[in-house]
C-alpha cells in the first residue's frame, strides 16, 4: 500500500486531517501544499494523542510549580527531588483503544510505553500500577478483555523485572465498549543522571537503537487513539503495536548504562508517532533541526514506504543525540546488550525535520544524488501544532444544587426498606468492585526488585529506597461514579482520595500525575465534562498544595454503547522520610481505641450502596470541602509523625462499614463500634462522604489524638475498640426526629458479622463475579 | 575476607540485582558473571538468579543452557562446585540436566506471584544447614512455569535419596499437594526445591533473596543464603574436601 492509493476521499481526510487543519498545515509550510509523506507526518503529530490540540489550553491552567520539582509537564515524566541527591520520576498513561481491540498486546505495550518514559529520564523503573476499568463482569466480552489485559500487564511487567505494586480494577457499565487501561510507572534516579528529551548541538549524531522498524503500529496515534471507537474493527488491527518485554529489558539496561557513562546528550523513546515524533520533539526542545537519513533506519522487513518508516510505532526503540567522539562507546554498549544500533541522522541548526533518501556523506550532508523527500519546521509538528478552541456546553438536565443542611426527608433508611445492615455489608464486601483484587494481582510479580514493603491489595503501595531510611508511597484513584453526575466533583474527589491514601501512611504527597479519560472533544457536552474535570483537578491540587507534573489525555472514549463516565485517573507519589514510622490500614492490637475523624454528610449518589439499593431522584453526591480535606491529611501525617497512630484507614468505597470490615479482615481482629448517625443509617454506615478516616490508637494515646484533631479543626469521636472475632456495629439515630421517633423510640440498627464470614465473601467476590471460581 | 559468590547475568535476568543485594547482606562478596564469559573468575559458589533468560520464548531456560557461561558452570558443578538456581535459575539448571526434574507451566495456566510457605526437608545440605527442620519459611514465588514434574519412579528415587530439599506447605505445616491452594503451581509431591545426587547443585522456585529483610515482610530466605555463603566459605578454606554432606 502507498499513501497515494486513495480512491475518492482526499488523502488528508483519510489520515484524519480536517480541511481547516490542512489549511493550517499550508500556513506552517509557508503557503505550499505538504507532499504525501509530510502529510502523513503531520497527521500523526497533529493527532489528538500527540498534539493535545483540544486539551492544551485547559492543561495550561493546572498548577505545575513545586519546591522540589526537577522536571514537569512537557518532559517524558515528572521528576521530583526526594533528598540525598535522589529523585523520583513518575507518570501515568492510557492505552485504552489498543486494549479494546487486542487486550493482551494493548495492555502489554501500555506497560512498555510508560516504562520507556521513565528510563528515558535516566531513572530505573521500580514500580508499575495499573488502573483498569471494564463493563459488566458477567458479560463474556468483559471477561475476555479482563483476562487478556491482566495477562498482558503481567506478561510484560513480570518479564522486564519491574514489580506491579498497585492499581485499580473497576467495573462500570459505561466502559462496556471502551475499557480503560491506564498504567503508571515510577522510577528512581540520582539527580545528576537526569536526562532530557532534547537533541542539542548541531553536528551531533542522531542514533536509533533497540528493535528494528516494521509495519506494526502504523498510525496508532491518529487512527486508534484519536477517533471514536466503533468496536472490534479488524481493519484497525495493523495499528496495534506488538510488545517484546525481553527487548525492553535490554533497552532499559543499555539506556541506563549509556546515561550513567555520560554517552548521550539527550534521549527520547519512540512511542506514538515513531521517528517523526522523537525527532521533531527533541529538535524543537533544543531549538535545533534534524536531518533524517531514511536509508539508515534498521528495518525488520523489506519494501517499507518512507511514510511507514517515519510513522511506524514499532515498540522498544530509543533515539539519542550522541557526540561523534562517543559513537564507538555507544555502539559497544548496544552491541553488548544485543541491540541493533544505527546513526540515522544529524542534528542541524536549521530548525527543520528534513528527510532524505540516498544517504548522507561523511560530513553528514545529503550524499551526492540523495533526494530530499520532506522538510517541515520541527516546531510546526510539535509546539506550534494546531490548537482547537472547542465548545463546552453543560448538559441540559443537570442535578440541582444540593440544599444546605440535612435534607428534611431522607428516603434511604435501612429498616424501612427491610434491609439487614449485615446483609448489606456482606453484599457490598463481596461485590465486584469492593471485594479483594487478589485473584488479579497474584498474576503479577509484585516483589521483584526487593523493595516492596506493601504491595497490592491494602491501600497505597510502599517501596523502600535502598541505602536510605526513606520510602515512596504510591497510589492511583479515580471516581467515575460521582464524575458521571458532577465532573468537577468527580475529579476533585479523585485527587482527594488518592492523596488521602498516601497521607494515611504518614507520607507527604509530592505531586500528581493524571490520565484524563473523556469523550469526543468535538461534542460540546463531552468537552464540558473535560473542562470541568480539569477545573476540579486544578482546584484540588491547589488546595492541597500539589504540583501536577505530567500526564496524558485520552479523548474519544466513546463506543456504540455510549460515552464512558468521565474518568480522571490520578496517580500520586508520596515520600516517607523515615520508614520506621510507616502506618498501615489494618487494625494492630486488641484493646486499641477506634477513632472516627471527619463528618459524615448526606448524599448517596455515586456510592456503592446506591448501586446496590438505588437512591431517590432528588439525592446528590456528598459535598467535598477541599479545606477540610487538606486539614485531615495534615492532621493524620502529624499524628503519625508523633507516634500517636496504630493504624489509619480512609473511608471511601462502601463507606465506614466497609472501611472497618477491611481493617478487621486484614488484621484478623474484630471490633465493637457504636455509631451515632444523623438522618439515615445508610448514610452513616455506607455513605461515602469524603475527608474521613478511621484511626486506631493505644488507649493511652486516644486523648492526645483527639486533641490534635481538634487543633486541626476536625470533628473527632471515639467510636469503639478493637478486639474479638466479629465486627459489631450498633448504629443509633442521634436525632430525636424522623421515623424512629414516630414509632415511639430510637432505632438501633445492629450489624454483627464474624470476620470469617467477612473474609469469605471479600476474598472470593471478584473471582466469582468474573466466573474464575464458583 | 568475604567469600566471593558469582551471580550469573543472562540477557533477561531480572533478579540479579536483588541477589547481589541479598548476598551482601549475607556477608558475601557478589561477583557479577556475564553470560558471554567462559570463566567463573575463581568464585567459591555460583547463583543463577531469576528472570527470563534470553526471553524464554520457547520454554524457560532452554536457550540459556547453551550459553558460554553455562559450560563453565557445568564444569564447575562437575568438580563439586556449589551452584544454586533460583526460579529461572532452577529452570536453567533443570534444562541443563544439572538437577533432576522439569518445571512445567503452572497448573492454573496463570502466572503465580504471591507469598508461599516452604519447609526444608533436610537441614544437612549445603543450602539448608542453617535452617530449622520443618519450620515453614515464608517467601514469594513469581513464575509461570514452576510446576515440578518427574515420573513416579524418578520421584520415588528423589525421595529415597534425599534429593528433595524443599516442599510447599500449608498453614499447618502439612505438605501441599497439587490442587491445594498452598501449592502455587501444582508441583508433584509439593516439591519446591531439589538437589543433584552429589548435593552440590540445588534449585528452588521461591525467591529467598526477596525475603532477606524484615522490612520486606519476611527474612526467612536469609537462612538459605547464609547456608550457601557458609558452605562456600568452608569450600574455600578446604578446597579438596567434600563441599557438602551427602546422605
Amino acid at each position: 500500500m502507498t499513501v497515494a492509493d486513495v480512491p475518492v476521499e482526499p488523502l488528508h481526510r483519510r489520515l484524519g486531517v480536517t480541511d481547516d487543519e490542512l489549511e493550517a498545515i499550508r500556513d506552517r509550510l509557508g503557503g505550499r501544499d505538504p507532499n504525501d509523506l509530510e502529510l502523513a507526518m503531520f497527521s500523526v503529530m497533529w493527532s489528538e494523542h500527540c498534539s493535545y490540540k483540544s486539551s492544551r489550553p485547559l492543561l495550561r491552567t493546572l498548577p505545575t510549580e513545586g519546591r522540589d520539582v526537577v522536571a514537569g509537564p512537557g518532559e517524558n515524566a515528572g521528576v521530583i527531588a526526594i533528598g540525598e541527591g535522589l529523585a523520583v520520576a513518575f507518570k501515568i498513561e492510557s492505552h485504552n483503544h489498543p486494549s479494546a481491540i487486542e487486550p493482551y498486546q494493548g495492555a502489554a505495550t501500555g506497560v512498555g510505553g510508560i516504562l520507556r518514559d521513565i528510563f528515558t529520564m535516566g531513572a530505573r523503573p521500580i514500580a508499575v500500577l495499573d488502573a483498569l476499568r471494564f463493563g459488566d463482569p458477567a458479560d463474556p466480552r468483559t471477561r475476555h478483555l479482563v483476562d487478556g489485559v491482566v495477562r498482558g500487564v503481567g506478561g510484560y511487567g513480570n518479564c522486564v523485572g519491574v514489580p506491579t505494586v498497585g492499581g485499580e480494577l473497576v467495573f462500570d457499565p459505561s466502559y462496556a465498549g471502551n475499557p480503560l487501561v491506564n498504567v503508571m510507572a515510577i522510577g528512581l534516579l540520582r539527580e545528576e543522571q537526569l536526562t532530557l528529551a532534547s537533541a542539542p548541538g548541531p553536528g551531533n549524531l542522531v542514533v536509533l537503537y533497540g528493535s528494528t522498524t516494521g509495519r506494526d503500529g502504523i498510525g496508532g496515534a491518529s487512527v486508534l487513539a484519536s477517533a471514536t471507537f466503533t468496536g472490534d474493527d479488524p481493519s484497525k488491527r495493523p495499528s496495534i503495536q506488538v510488545g517484546d518485554p525481553f527487548a525492553e529489558k535490554l533497552l532499559i539496561e543499555a539506556s541506563l548504562e549509556l546515561i550513567e557513562r555520560g554517552l548521550v546528550e539527550g534521549l527520547q523513546d519512540l512511542g506514538a508517532g515513531g521517528i517523526t515524533c522523537a525527532t521533531s520533539e527533541t529538535a524543537d526542545r533544543a531549538g535545533t533541526g534534524i536531518l533524517v537519513d531514511l536509508d539508515a533506519v534498521p528495518r525488520r522487513e523489506p519494501g517499507l514506504e518512507p511514510f511507514e518508516v517515519m510513522i511506524s510505532e514499532s515498540q522498544e526503540r530509543m533515539c539519542a543525540a550522541v557526540r561523534p567522539d562517543r559513537w564507538p562507546a555507544v555502539q559497544e554498549v548496544c552491541r553488548r546488550w544485543g541491540l541493533p544500533v544505527a546513526v540515522i541522522g544529524r542534528v542541524t541548526a536549521d530548525g527543520d525535520i528534513t528527510v532524505v533518501e540516498g544517504g548522507l556523506d561523511a560530513n553528514g550532508s545529503p550524499a551526492k544524488g540523495a533526494r530530499e523527500i520532506a522538510r517541515i519546521p520541527a516546531r510546526a509538528l510539535t509546539s506550534d501544532a494546531i490548537v482547537h478552541a472547542r465548545l463546552a456546553t453543560p448538559p441540559t438536565h443537570r442535578r440541582g444544587a444540593p440544599a444546605p443542611g440535612i435534607p428534611a426527608a431522607v428516603s434511604d433508611r435501612l429498616p424501612e426498606r427491610g434491609m439487614d445492615p449485615g446483609a448489606v455489608l456482606l453484599a457490598l464486601l463481596g461485590s465486584a468492585n469492593l471485594s479483594s483484587r487478589r485473584a488479579v494481582f497474584q498474576q503479577y510479580d509484585s516483589t521483584v526488585g526487593a523493595d516492596t514493603v506493601a504491595g497490592p491489595g491494602r491501600g497505597a503501595a510502599v517501596l523502600r529506597v535502598k541505602g536510605t531510611r526513606k520510602a515512596l508511597v504510591a497510589t492511583t484513584d479515580a471516581n467515575q461514579s460521582v464524575g458521571a453526575v458532577d465532573p468537577w466533583l468527580g475529579a476533585a474527589l479523585s485527587v482527594a482520595e488518592a492523596t488521602r491514601n498516601v497521607s494515611i501512611t504518614g507520607a507527604r504527597p509530592l505531586g500528581v500525575t493524571n490520565c484524563l479519560n473523556y469523550g469526543d472533544p468535538t461534542l460540546p457536552d463531552a468537552f464540558w465534562q473535560l473542562t470541568e474535570g480539569v477545573r476540579g483537578l486544578s482546584d484540588a491540587c491547589r488546595a492541597l498544595g500539589l504540583p501536577v507534573t505530567g500526564g496524558n489525555v485520552s479523548l474519544y472514549n466513546e463506543s456504540l454503547g455510549g460515552r464512558i463516565a468521565p474518568t480522571p485517573e490520578i496517580g500520586v507519589v508520596g515520600l516517607l522520610d523515615d520508614i520506621s514510622t510507616l502506618v498501615g490500614p489494618a487494625f494492630v492490637q486488641a484493646g486499641d481505641t477506634i477513632v472516627l475523624v471527619g463528618d459524615s454528610t448526606p448524599g448517596l449518589v455515586g456510592s456503592a450502596y446506591a448501586e446496590l439499593a438505588g437512591v431517590t431522584s432528588d439525592d446528590s453526591p456528598p459535598d467535598l470541602d477541599l479545606g477540610r480535606e487538606e486539614a485531615i491529611q495534615s492532621f493524620v501525617r502529624e499524628a503519625i509523625a508523633r507516634g500517636l497512630v496504630a493504624s489509619a484507614q480512609d473511608i471511601s468505597g462502601g463507606g465506614l462499614a466497609i472501611a472497618l470490615a477491611e481493617c478487621s479482615i486484614w488484621a484478623d481482629l474484630g471490633a465493637t463500634v457504636r455509631l451515632a448517625y444523623f438522618g439515615s443509617p445508610a448514610v452513616g454506615l455506607f455513605g461515602e462522604s469524603p475527608s474521613r478516616l478511621v484511626v486506631t490508637a493505644r488507649p493511652a494515646h486516644a486523648a492526645a489524638l483527639a486533641m490534635l484533631a481538634r487543633k486541626h479543626g476536625l470533628p473527632v469521636e471515639s467510636i469503639g475498640s478493637v478486639g474479638g472475632d466479629r465486627l459489631v456495629i450498633e448504629a443509633t439515630s442521634a436525632t430525636a426526629m424522623g421515623a424512629a421517633e414516630e414509632r415511639g423510640g430510637r432505632v438501633t440498627d445492629t450489624l454483627e458479622v464474624p470476620i470469617r464470614e467477612l473474609r469469605n465473601v471479600w476474598e472470593h467476590g471478584l473471582g466469582r463475579a468474573l466466573g474464575w471460581e464458583s | 575476607m568475604p567469600v566471593r559468590i558469582g551471580v550469573v547475568v543472562f540477557p533477561g535476568s531480572n533478579c540479579d540485582r536483588d541477589t547481589v543485594h541479598a548476598l551482601q547482606l549475607a556477608g558475601a562478596e557478589p561477583v557479577v558473571l556475564w553470560h558471554e564469559q567462559a570463566s567463573l573468575e575463581s568464585v567459591a559458589a555460583v547463583i543463577l538468579p531469576g528472570g527470563f533468560a534470553y526471553g524464554d520464548y520457547l520454554r524457560a531456560g532452554v536457550i540459556a543452557r547453551f550459553s558460554p557461561i553455562m559450560r563453565a558452570v557445568a564444569g564447575f558443578a562437575g568438580e563439586g562446585g556449589l551452584v544454586l538456581g533460583i526460579c529461572n535459575g532452577f529452570q536453567v539448571l533443570a534444562e541443563a540436566g544439572l538437577v533432576p526434574g522439569a518445571l512445567l507451566r503452572n497448573q492454573s495456566l496463570r502466572f503465580a506471584g504471591r507469598e508461599v510457605a516452604i519447609a526444608a526437608e533436610r537441614v544437612d545440605t549445603a543450602f539448608t544447614h542453617a535452617l530449622d527442620a520443618r519450620r515453614p519459611l515464608r517467601m514469594p514465588v513469581a513464575h509461570g512455569e514452576g510446576c515440578f514434574y518427574a515420573d513416579d519412579a524418578t520421584l520415588d528415587g528423589l525421595e529415597r535419596d534425599g534429593q528433595v530439599i524443599f516442599r510447599y506447605v500449608d498453614s499447618t505445616g502439612t505438605n501441599a499437594q497439587p490442587g491445594d491452594p498452598a501449592n502455587p503451581n501444582g508441583s508433584l509431591r509439593a516439591i519446591a526445591g531439589v538437589i543433584n545426587t552429589a548435593g552440590n547443585v540445588g534449585g528452588l522456585m521461591p525467591h529467598p533473596e526477596r525475603a532477606a529483610e524484615a522490612i520486606l515482610g519476611s527474612d526467612d530466605g536469609m537462612g538459605i543464603l547464609r547456608s550457601l555463603v557458609d558452605s562456600a566459605s568452608r569450600a574455600t578454606a578446604d578446597p579438596v574436601g567434600p563441599a557438602v554432606a551427602v546422605r
